[in-house]
C-alpha cells in the first residue's frame, strides 16, 4: 500500500519534501557543528569540546536554547510581516531542494525546468529579508533590508549569466540531465566553463548573505541588520534557512559544475553530499578569514565585473555550441 | 505610530533637538549609533542624521561613562589618587600612570633613579604594543573580518603574563610610584620579555601577509576619512592619528622625558592621512615600540627601582605643572595645580582620545555609514578616557 502510494508521482514528491525537511533539520546541527569547528580551527581555539563527546550536542544545546526564549514582537511592528518573514525564507528552502540530483536516482522529482525552480524561490529569499527589515520597525532592519534588495538585484544577473552558459552547453534546464553530460573529472563543467564557476561561486556566496558579502546583516555596522529584533526561533528559522541556502547554492554548484554524483568506487549519493561539504567547507573558510566589503563596492563588483564577464562567457559558450553543431 | 505606548516615548536632549532640516532636500533618517552599539566598542553614542546610506552630518554623544576622574582629583592625596589612573584609559595604563607620576616628580623635584627610568620605558612600550594590537583586532572587527583579533589577543595575552608578574594586574596597572616603579624587575622578566620579542617579530610579517595586503581591506581603508593637517591642527588631534596625516610630531622625540633621547627610534608617518595610513603607522609604531625595548634591555643599569630619599608625606609646594607622555592614542597630559596641601587643588587630565573623536563629526560627512565605522574604527578611541 505504501509502496503503491510512493509509487504516484503525488506520493513521491510528499515522501521527498518530508526527506528534505528531516536533512534540513539534521543539517542545521551538522552545519551548526561545522561552522563552530571550523571557525575555532582557524582562529587557534579548539571550539566546542564540553557538550558531548567532542562538543557534539553542542548544536543541540543552541537549538534548545533558541526554541526555550520567548518570542517578542516588538512595539510598533507589523505582527503579520514581521512573523511571515522568517517562513517565507525558509519554507522555499525546502522547494529548492526538489529538483537536486543527490544520486542516479535520488532526486526529488524529476522535472525539466528543475534549474529554473531553483532560481526562482531562491530568488525568494531577498522577499523574506524586506520583510523582516520593514516588519520590525527597526531603523538597523529597515538599512538591512534596503541593502538586502539593492544586492539582490546585483548579484541574480551574474548568477543567471553564469547558470545560463551551462543551460546552453548542456541543451538542457534539467538538472539530472546536465549531471550525466559530465562524465568523468575532465569533462566537469568546473574546467570547461572555469570563469562560469568563479562568477558562479561569487555570486552564491552574495545569495546567501555570506561574509564576505553579508551586507544586510553586517553586524558591526547595523548590529544584526534584518534580523535585529528577531529573537528565539524567530532568528533561528533565518538561520536555519541561511544553512540551508548555503547546501543549495553548493549543491547546484556540484550538479552544474563538479560532475553532481560523479565518481568512483562510493555511490554516487556520497560523492554528492562530499562535493557539496566541501564547497560549503570554502563558504566557511571565505567567512572566516575576510573582512566585508562594503555595499557600493559590491555593486561594482557585480555590475562592473561580474556581469560583463558572465556576458562575454555567455556569448562565447553560444558560438563554440553554434560551431561545433 | 500606530501603539500609543509609542507616543509616551520622549526620548532625550538629542532625540528633540537633533532632527531633520526642514530645508534640506528629501527624507533624511535620524539614526543612534549607541549607545550600545558593536562598533564604538565601549558607550559611546553618535546621532547621526542619514540620507540613505549617507551621512550627512553626525554629532557624538557624550558622558555615558563620566566618572568624575578631574574632581576624585583634588579630593584625594597625591598617592591615594594614583590607582585611579590606571582606570582612564584601560588598554594604555601605564601612560596614564606615568603622566602623572611624573607630574608629581616635576612638581616635586623628585629625582628618579635610572634604573627606573628604563623599567618605566620598557613596561610603558610593551603596553603600547598590547594596546595597538588590541586595536588591530578591533578594527579588522569593525570591518567584519573576525579572525585577526584572535591572533591579536594570543600576542597580547604574553604581554599580559608578562607585566602581571611585575605590576600584579592584567590590565589596569597601578605600577609606577612618585620615585620609581613599585617592583623591581628579575631575570625571568627580562628572559620573558626576549622571548616575546622573538616571537612577535616572527608575527608581525604573519599579520602583514594576512590582512594588510588583503585587497577588500585596502579597498576598506584607502582614501577613507582623509585628514588633512589643518583639520588635526583645529581639533588638537595628536599621536597615530596626527602622525597619520603626515606631521612627525611624537612627544617621546619632541618633548622627551625620561630616557627617551637616548633611545633610537623613528616616527612613522603617513603620506594621505587616510584609514590605510593611520593603520599603517600603528603597525610600524609596535616595530619602534620592540626596537625601544630591546635597547632599554640591553641598556638596563643597575641600582634601586626607587628613589632612596623620597619625602615621608607627598606635599608639594605652592606652584603648577604640566606633564606629557606619549600614550598610544596620542599625547596625554596632566596639568597640576597645587595650593601646598596634601591634595591638588586642580588637577586636568588633557586625553588625546577625546581630541580625536572630535575629528570624526566632520569626517563622517557625506561619507557611507560603512565608511564612517571604518573611520570611528580608525581613530582608535577609548571611550573611557573621553569621558574621565
Amino acid at each position: 500500500m505504501i509502496i503503491e502510494l510512493l509509487a504516484t508521482p503525488l506520493g513521491h514528491t510528499v515522501a521527498a519534501l518530508v526527506a528534505i525537511l528531516a536533512f534540513l533539520g539534521l543539517n542545521g546541527l551538522v552545519m551548526v557543528y561545522m561552522e563552530r569547528k571550523v571557525c575555532g580551527f582557524i582562529q587557534l581555539r579548539p571550539g566546542p569540546f564540553e557538550v558531548g563527546p567532542r562538543g557534539l550536542l553542542q548544536p543541540v544545546a543552541d537549538a534548545l536554547k533558541l526554541v526555550g526564549k520567548q518570542l517578542v514582537t516588538p512595539l510598533g511592528a507589523d505582527a503579520l510581516l514581521f512573523w511571515l518573514a522568517p517562513f517565507i525564507s525558509f519554507a522555499p528552502v525546502a522547494i529548492c531542494f526538489l529538483p537536486i540530483p543527490f544520486g542516479p536516482i535520488a532526486t526529488g522529482m524529476e522535472m525539466n525546468l528543475g534549474l529554473l525552480l531553483i532560481l526562482a524561490f531562491s530568488g525568494l529569499n531577498a522577499l523574506s529579508l524586506v520583510l523582516a527589515g520593514w516588519g520590525s520597525n527597526n531603523k538597523y532592519g529597515l538599512l538591512g533590508a534596503a541593502r538586502a534588495v539593492a544586492q539582490s538585484v546585483a548579484y541574480e544577473v551574474p548568477l543567471l549569466l553564469s547558470v545560463l552558459a551551462i543551460a546552453f552547453q548542456a541543451g538542457s534546464l534539467n538538472l539530472s540531465t546536465i549531471v550525466e553530460g559530465q562524465k568523468g573529472i575532465l569533462s566537469w563543467n568546473l574546467f570547461v566553463q572555469p570563469l562560469a564557476f568563479v562568477i558562479y561561486f561569487i555570486s552564491a556566496t552574495a545569495e546567501t548573505n555570506r561574509a564576505p558579502f553579508d551586507l544586510p546583516e553586517a553586524e558591526s555596522e547595523l548590529t544584526a541588520g534584518f534580523h535585529t529584533e528577531y529573537s528565539g526561533m524567530g532568528f533561528g528559522i533565518f538561520f536555519l534557512a541561511e544553512y540551508s541556502y548555503m547546501i543549495v547554492v553548493c549543491a547546484v554548484a556540484t550538479a552544474l559544475f563538479l560532475g553532481g554524483y560523479d565518481g568512483p568506487f562510493a555511490p554516487g549519493i556520497w560523492w554528492f553530499l562530499a562535493k557539496v561539504f566541501f564547497l560549503v567547507l570554502i563558504l566557511m573558510f571565505f567567512r572566516w578569514t575576510f573582512p566585508r566589503v562594503r555595499f557600493d563596492q559590491l555593486l561594482n563588483i557585480c555590475w562592473k565585473w561580474l556581469i560583463p564577464l558572465g556576458l562575454a562567457n555567455l556569448v562565447a559558450t553560444a558560438l563554440v555550441m553554434k560551431l561545433v553543431k | 505610530m500606530p501603539h500609543d505606548a509609542m507616543s509616551k516615548l520622549v526620548g532625550d536632549y538629542y532625540t528633540t533637538h537633533f532632527t531633520p532640516d526642514p530645508t534640506s532636500e528629501g527624507d533624511t533618517l535620524i539614526l543612534n549609533l549607541g549607545p550600545q552599539h558593536p562598533s564604538t566598542h565601549g558607550v559611546l553614542r553618535v546621532v547621526v542624521e542619514m540620507d540613505g546610506e549617507y551621512i550627512r552630518r553626525s554629532e557624538p554623544v557624550l558622558g555615558y561613562i563620566h566618572r568624575m576622574h578631574e574632581k576624585m582629583g583634588e579630593v584625594k592625596t597625591y598617592l591615594q589618587y594614583l590607582p585611579n589612573m590606571g582606570r582612564v584609559d584601560y588598554l594604555h595604563a601605564l601612560a596614564w600612570n606615568w603622566a602623572y607620576v611624573g607630574a608629581v616628580e616635576k612638581l616635586m623635584g623628585i629625582k628618579v633613579p635610572p634604573r627606573a627610568e628604563y623599567i618605566r620605558t620598557i613596561t610603558c612600550e610593551l603596553n603600547r604594543i598590547s594596546s595597538h594590537l588590541l586595536w588591530w583586532g578591533a578594527y579588522i572587527l569593525d570591518l567584519g573580518g573576525i579572525t585577526p583579533i584572535f591572533y591579536a589577543f594570543a600576542d597580547r595575552e604574553r604581554i599580559m603574563d608578562i607585566l602581571q608578574r611585575v605590576t600584579g594586574a592584567r590590565l589596569t596597572y597601578c605600577y609606577y610610584r612618585f620615585g620609581g616603579v613599585s617592583a623591581d624587575i628579575d631575570d625571568d622578566f627580562i628572559k620573558e620579555t626576549r622571548e616575546f620579542l622573538q616571537h612577535f617579530k616572527t608575527r608581525l610579517p604573519i599579520y602583514h601577509g594576512l590582512v594588510t595586503g588583503n585587497v577588500i581591506l585596502r579597498g576598506r581603508c584607502e582614501d577613507i576619512g582623509v585628514l588633512p593637517v589643518e583639520m588635526c591642527r583645529r581639533y588638537g588631534a595628536t599621536g597615530p592619528v596626527l602622525r597619520g596625516s603626515g606631521v612627525a610630531y611624537d612627544t617621546r622625540r619632541f618633548e622627551p622625558y625620561s630616557v627617551y633621547d637616548q633611545l633610537e627610534f623613528d616616527v612613522p608617518v603617513g603620506k594621505n592621512g587616510d584609514a590605510m595610513d593611520r593603520y599603517d603607522v600603528r603597525m610600524a609604531e609596535m616595530v619602534q615600540s620592540v626596537r625601544i625595548i630591546e635597547q632599554a634591555l640591553d641598556a638596563l643599569p643597575a641600582g634601586p627601582h626607587v628613589s632612596p630619599d623620597l619625602p615621608e608625606r607627598f606635599i608639594p609646594e605652592k606652584g603648577e605643572v604640566y606633564f606629557a607622555v606619549e600614550g598610544a592614542r596620542g599625547k596625554i597630559g596632566v596639568y597640576i595645580l597645587s595650593d601646598g596641601t596634601a591634595k591638588p587643588y586642580r588637577l586636568k587630565l588633557r586625553s588625546p582620545s577625546f581630541s580625536n573623536l572630535h575629528v570624526f563629526a566632520e569626517l563622517a560627512q557625506g561619507t557611507l555609514l560603512a565608511d564612517a565605522i571604518s573611520i570611528m574604527g580608525s581613530l582608535d578611541l577609548v571611550i573611557p578616557e573621553i569621558d574621565r
